[in-house]
C-alpha cells in the first residue's frame, strides 16, 4: 500500500513540477523573503546577499519598521483614505450592480447588447480607464463638468480639489466595476428557483414583498461575498490612483500600496515597504479568514 | 387580461428607460475617449468643449506610432500575453491532470495550500520578488512578467472541478492500449475540456494583457514596455495631451474587446466565475 502511494507521487510529480515550481519562486519564498526583509533597513535593490550573515550584521532593525509605520500618521492616513473610498464606493456599487443585475435578470430584445455594453469597462484595463477618467473629470475641458453645467451645477476641480480627488476615483472605480459585480448577482438571480415566486404570488404577496422577503435573502450570500471581495479589493486600489492623482493633491488619496510602490521604487526603503506589505497581507487574511467563518452561516443552499 | 398586457410595455417602457441611463453612464467616457483621439490637439482643449469634432484627424495616431514607437509596444504586449497565456495553459492542465485524476499521497494537502495562497495579494509580494528577479538580471526581459504565469491558482481549481466530471473509463482504455498520462492528458483530456480550457485561456489572457503593477516595476525600458505600463508613461509625460493619451487607450481596449465579442458565447457563467481574483 505505502509502495503504491510513492509510486502515485512519483507518477504525479512530472504533472505538479511546473505549478509547484511556480508556487515555491513567486508566493512562498517571496512572502516568507518579505518577512525577513520587513525586520531590515535595507536599502539597496539586489536581494539575493540576504543569506550572509553580514547582510544581517548591518541591516538588522527587529521591529523598527513597524514600530515607524504604527506610530507615524501616515499609515492611519492611507487607512483613512481607504476608509472614505470605501464608504462613498459600496453603496454606489451595491445599488449600480444590483440595478443592472434586475434589469438584464428578464431576457428582452437588446439585454444582450447590454450585457455586453455594460461589461466593456471591465474588459478595459485599469490604465486606460483611469487615463480615461482623468480626462473626463478635468475641471474646465472634461466632460463631466460640461454635463453639470448644463443643469446649472458648477462642477468641483475633482482630481486637482483635495477634498474631491477621492470622489472622483470613486465615480470610476464604480463605473468599472459595476458590470463586474452585475453580472455575479445576475448568476444569482437566475439560480433562484421560481416556484418561490409563483408560492408567494398564490399567497397574494406583492412585487416589493417578494423583493424583501424572496429575492434579498436568497440572494444575500452572495451580496456578502461581494461586499468581502469589494472590501478586500479596496485595500488594495494602485492603479487609478496612481494615474489620476498620484496619491495628491497633497496626500489626499494616499493608500497602502502606493505607499508601498513609492516607498519600494522611488526611495528604495525595500524593509519599510516590505513592513507595509506584511500589514497589508494581514489585512487581507484576517478579512478572507471573516468571509470563510462567516460563509457557513449565511450561505443559503436551498437557492 | 388587459391589465397584464399595459404592465408588460409598462415593464419594457421600464427597461429600456434605465438600460439606456446606464448604457449612457457606461458609453459617454468611451465616447468622450475615441472622439478626443480624433481631435487636434488644439480642438482637444477648447472651450466650450466640442461634442461632436468639427474637424477629424488621425494625427494622435501617427504620432503615437513615430514618436512613442507604439508598434513595438503593441507587439510587445502580444508577445508577452500570448505566450503567458500558453505557459499558464500547460502548467494549470498538468497541476489539474495530477489533482483530479492521479492519486498520490498528500494530494488534498497541496490543494488546499495551492488555494490559500489566494489570500497572499500580489502586492505584498511585489518588492522581494523584484528584488530576486532583479537579482537574476531578468528586468526588462519578456521572461520576468511571463515567468509569474506558471502558478495561476484559479486556473488549475476551476479546471480541476471540470476535469473530475471526466470518466476515469477514458484513462483507463487508453493505459490498456498503453498511452503515456502525457498523451492521455494532451490528447484526450484537454481535447474534451475544450471549452473550459478556452474560457480559462481567455480570462488568463485578459489578465495578463491588462496587468499594470507587475510589468510597471519589471519593465523600465521603452523598448521592452507592455500597453499599460506605456500607456501610464506617456500620461506622465504627455500630462495636457490629452489626444495621444486617448488614441493609446484606444489602441489597448480594442483587441480585448474584441476577443471577448469573439469568445461571447463560451463565456456566459464562466467569466464570473473565474474573473474573481484579487
Amino acid at each position: 500500500m505505502k509502495n503504491k502511494n510513492s509510486k502515485g507521487l512519483l507518477t504525479a510529480l512530472p504533472f505538479l513540477m511546473p505549478s509547484i515550481g511556480g508556487f515555491l519562486l513567486i508566493s512562498l519564498i517571496p512572502i516568507l523573503f518579505s518577512l525577513a526583509l520587513s525586520l531590515t533597513s535595507y536599502s539597496g535593490l539586489k536581494g539575493l546577499d540576504i543569506f550572509s550573515a553580514e547582510f544581517w550584521q548591518q541591516n538588522f532593525v527587529g521591529f523598527e519598521n513597524y514600530q515607524k509605520i504604527f506610530s507615524g500618521s501616515e499609515f492611519w492616513d492611507s487607512l483613512l483614505h481607504i476608509g472614505y473610498f470605501i464608504i462613498l464606493y459600496i453603496p454606489l456599487m451595491l445599488a449600480s450592480s444590483l440595478g443592472i443585475a434586475t434589469l438584464l435578470n428578464k431576457p428582452r430584445k437588446g439585454s444582450v447588447f447590454f450585457r455586453v455594453l455594460f461589461y466593456i469597462p471591465v474588459l478595459t484595463s485599469w490604465v486606460a480607464g483611469a487615463i480615461i477618467w482623468r480626462w473626463v473629470l478635468d475641471p474646465q475641458y472634461g466632460v463631466l463638468n460640461d454635463l453639470l453645467a448644463k443643469v446649472g451645477i458648477q462642477g468641483p476641480g475633482w482630481l486637482q480639489d483635495g477634498n474631491w480627488a477621492m470622489v472622483g476615483i470613486v465615480l470610476a472605480s464604480v463605473w468599472k466595476d459595476m458590470g463586474f459585480y452585475g453580472l455575479i448577482f445576475l448568476g444569482g438571480l437566475k439560480n433562484i428557483n421560481p416556484e418561490y415566486y409563483e408560492a408567494a404570488q398564490m399567497d397574494g404577496a406583492g412585487k416589493t414583498q417578494k423583493f424583501f422577503k424572496i429575492t434579498m435573502p436568497l440572494l444575500s450570500p452572495i451580496i456578502y461575498f461581494a461586499l468581502v471581495l469589494s472590501l478586500i479589493n479596496a485595500f488594495m486600489i494602485f492603479a487609478q490612483v496612481m494615474i489620476m492623482t498620484g496619491g495628491g493633491p497633497y496626500g489626499s488619496t494616499e493608500v497602502i500600496v502606493e505607499r508601498i510602490y513609492n516607498y519600494a521604487f522611488h526611495y528604495h526603503k525595500m524593509g519599510y515597504a516590505s513592513a507595509l506589505s506584511w500589514i497589508l497581507f494581514a489585512i487581507v487574511f484576517v478579512l478572507t479568514f471573516i468571509q470563510q467563518k462567516a460563509q457557513k452561516k449565511w450561505v443559503n443552499y436551498d437557492a | 387580461m388587459m391589465l397584464k398586457k399595459s404592465n408588460n410595455i409598462f415593464g419594457a417602457v421600464r427597461f429600456y428607460v434605465f438600460a439606456l441611463i446606464i448604457g449612457l453612464l457606461i458609453a459617454v467616457p468611451f465616447y468622450w475617449m475615441a472622439i478626443t483621439s480624433l481631435k487636434t490637439e488644439s480642438a482637444v482643449l477648447t472651450y466650450p468643449i466640442e461634442w461632436i469634432p468639427t474637424e477629424v484627424t488621425l494625427e494622435n495616431y501617427a504620432s503615437l506610432f513615430s514618436s512613442f514607437s507604439f508598434g513595438r509596444i503593441v507587439l510587445n504586449s502580444c508577445i508577452v500575453s500570448v505566450a503567458y497565456t500558453f505557459v499558464a495553459l500547460v502548467s494549470c492542465c498538468m497541476a489539474a491532470f495530477a489533482f483530479a485524476k492521479l492519486p498520490f499521497r498528500g494530494r488534498d494537502t497541496i490543494l488546499k495550500i495551492f488555494i490559500a495562497t489566494l489570500m497572499i495579494p500580489a502586492q505584498s509580494t511585489l518588492v522581494p520578488l523584484f528584488m530576486i528577479f532583479n537579482g537574476m538580471g531578468l528586468t526588462n526581459s519578456y521572461f520576468s512578467v511571463i515567468l509569474p504565469s506558471l502558478f495561476r491558482v484559479t486556473g488549475i481549481f476551476m479546471l480541476v472541478q471540470n476535469m473530475k466530471t471526466i470518466p476515469n473509463d477514458y484513462i483507463d482504455a487508453a493505459r490498456i492500449d498503453g498511452a503515456s498520462y502525457f498523451k492521455i492528458l494532451f490528447r484526450i483530456i484537454v481535447p474534451l475540456l475544450g471549452p473550459a480550457v478556452a474560457t480559462v485561456g481567455i480570462i488568463t489572457f485578459m489578465d495578463s494583457w491588462n496587468e499594470y503593477l507587475w510589468p510597471l516595476v519589471m519593465l523600465t525600458d521603452t523598448d521592452m514596455m507592455t500597453l499599460p505600463v506605456a500607456l501610464s508613461t506617456l500620461s506622465g509625460m504627455y500630462e495636457r495631451n490629452f489626444g495621444v493619451q486617448m488614441a493609446g487607450s484606444l489602441i489597448s481596449i480594442i483587441p480585448i474587446v474584441i476577443v471577448y465579442l469573439a469568445a461571447q458565447r463560451r463565456f456566459k457563467d464562466g467569466l464570473s466565475l473565474g474573473g474573481i481574483k484579487g
